[in-house]
């Protein structure tokens, strides 16, 4: 019962799934078990959320080290679910203005849309771009031209930086003459990415569809039950 | 705490100190001669007369009975001068210009990590996890949840309480209580005990992901790239033999079966098998070094929508987006 029905719906789900591709009789089957693949994202969702209050809450009534961080996150996630789900501050469908219900929950002016624009955005995309600082600073000890392989990174990553800027022309006008402007740093990125990078991208592709390939046939034959657990 | 790290301690908050005073004062100077961080918006308004048949239609001349509301659009910053204020058809947002003030104070919170872990910080990342996952959370229910699940199992109820113009020709589908005890299963991972029933949801997770990307990735990456790597070697044009195409060619053609063979473990790398590897391993730094290139292009133009935000849309120094 612990093991052996989950492993039987793992290989009816995912065989279902593979036949759906080769016999049209069964192309429904494959998408229905798609769309309740999807409405199980949602319940992991759910139990993420839960986990998450959780976690939280213990963190809070045992007063660790942070419990108030603790609690603007709880405090934050409640508020963001209530602006969401009771459509606060979300006008009616234009086409359905009796509904009170029917408008799009992310619509302009809304609570949710308020707490997207102006919680949401800047905060992530501001942490990615504090990737720039540690990226450009991480490159700055690491990229040392100590062999061939170091070399051809660092001059590729260069070439790129620079091919995608300004700079990238502006250093060679005026001077270079017409027969040599493939070396423009704008014309040298766009050989490499169409190149070399599409080469070595193309390797790496083919041997990640490899891999799952392998993966997901040994979890359709039951070799591989590490997502059964240990007991 | 010895005395040079205490000196580089005190030599920092300095610093920090003066360029804290340096941006408040700009702030002051710019919140004095213009409208900074000001939000101003015009209202329009929306209504709807319903006919004989109850059908609602959008009109100018609104009546009593009739459903109505407004809405705000933001004046752009080019076109509010002092005369269009004066002539009071635009309005000062308060929930807008509250909210432009918040984005840049926590947009500055994320940037003080450069100083190092602090208190702006945390409160900024405990904001972000907490609102992300109720953000999700939120999608997540209205456009998969409510349509997918509910309004298979109460149709009904479904199109008349959010979804009008849904189709239930189909009637209630019991065969969705399915996946609805599915999430019940799941949800028996915070319990105590009982933590194996979420197997069953899980298996089945993982048996439509394996099946669903098996064929996804033979379709997508295997087969498709294996097809795109098979091009000519021997290039021709109008003018016969096209040196450089066929040299890209052969290039690409290379950089390709040298890389792969990198990744094939199954024989020892030496003698021709070696050479070819070392040679896949100098395109894969080549590639390694692009990706690299154009992560680092991505975050600093990142970073540069954010300054422009700091000085645009809130300082108003440099022209708003």
């Amino acid at each position: 019962m612990k093991r052996t029905v989950p492993l039987i719906i793992a290989i009816i789900a995912g065989f279902v799934l593979l036949i759906a591709n080769f016999i049209p009789y069964a192309e429904g089957w494959g998408l229905k078990a798609q769309e309740w693949f999807n409405i199980l994202a949602v319940g992991a969702m759910i139990l993420g959320g839960g986990n998450l209050v959780k976690l939280h809450l213990i963190k809070i009534s045992g007063q660790r080290k942070g419990w108030g961080y603790s609690a603007v996150t709880i405090g934050c996630f409640v508020g963001t679910l209530i602006f969401g789900l009771f459509k606060i501050g979300v006008h009616p469908n234009e086409i359905y203005p009796n509904v009170g219900w029917s408008g799009y929950y992310l619509e302009g002016g809304s609570g949710l849309w308020w707490i997207y624009q102006h919680m949401i955005v800047p905060l992530t995309s501001m942490m990615f771009a504090m990737l720039a600082f540690y990226v450009a600073t991480a490159a700055f000890r690491a990229f040392r031209a100590k062999n061939t392989e170091a070399t051809l990174l660092l001059v590729t990553a260069g070439v790129v930086l620079l091919g995608q800027t300004y700079a990238g022309v502006w250093l060679f006008e005026g001077w270079l003459p017409e027969s040599m402007q493939w070396l423009r740093f704008d014309h040298l990125t766009e050989w490499v990415m169409n190149i070399p990078n599409t080469g070595g991208t193309r390797a790496i592709t083919i041997g990640i569809a490899l891999g799952v390939v392998a993966t997901s046939l040994r979890i359709l034959l039951g070799v591989d039950r590490s997502y059964l657990g240990q007991d | 705490m010895d005395k040079s790290s205490e000196a580089s301690k005190n030599s920092n908050t300095l610093i920090w100190g003066i360029i804290f005073i340096i941006g408040a004062i700009m702030l002051v100077w710019s919140m004095s001669t213009s409208r900074t961080g000001q939000v101003w918006v015009t209202p329009e308004q929306h209504a709807f007369t319903a006919d004989a048949d109850g059908k609602y239609s959008a009109t100018d001349t609104p009546s009593s009975g009739d459903i109505e509301w407004v809405t705000y659009n933001v004046v752009p910053d080019s076109e509010l001068t002092q005369e269009v204020i004066d002539s009071g058809s635009v309005t000062l947002s308060w929930s807008r210009t509250i909210g432009l003030w918040l984005a840049a104070i926590f947009t500055l919170f994320i940037l003080s990590f450069l100083v190092g872990d602090n208190p702006a910080y945390k409160f900024a990342e405990a904001l972000v996890v907490g609102t992300s996952a109720g953000y999700v959370m939120v999608i997540g229910i209205w456009d998969v949840f409510v349509p997918l699940l509910l309004g298979k199992l109460a149709p009904g109820f479904v199109q008349t309480a959010f979804l009008p113009g849904m189709d239930v020709s189909a009637g209630t589908q019991f065969l969705y209580i399915i996946p609805a005890i599915l999430i019940i299963m799941l949800l028996f991972q915070l319990m105590p005990s009982g933590g194996w029933i979420s197997r069953w949801p899980i298996a089945f997770f993982i048996g439509i992901t394996a099946g669903y990307r098996m064929i996804g990735y033979v379709e997508a990456d295997l087969v498709a790239q294996i097809k795109a790597g098979i091009v000519p070697l021997w290039v021709t044009g109008e003018n016969g033999f096209a040196f450089w195409a066929s040299f890209n060619a052969v290039l690409l053609t290379v950089a390709t079966l040298s890389a792969m063979i990198y990744f094939f473990f199954s024989v020892e790398h030496k003698g021709f098998i070696g050479k070819t590897a070392r040679i896949g391993i100098w395109f894969l730094m080549i590639t390694f070094g692009a990706s690299f290139g154009y992560t680092v292009m991505g975050r600093i133009a990142l970073l540069a929508a954010r300054l422009e935000f700091l000085f645009g849309d809130w300082l108003h120094f440099i022209p708003s987006s």
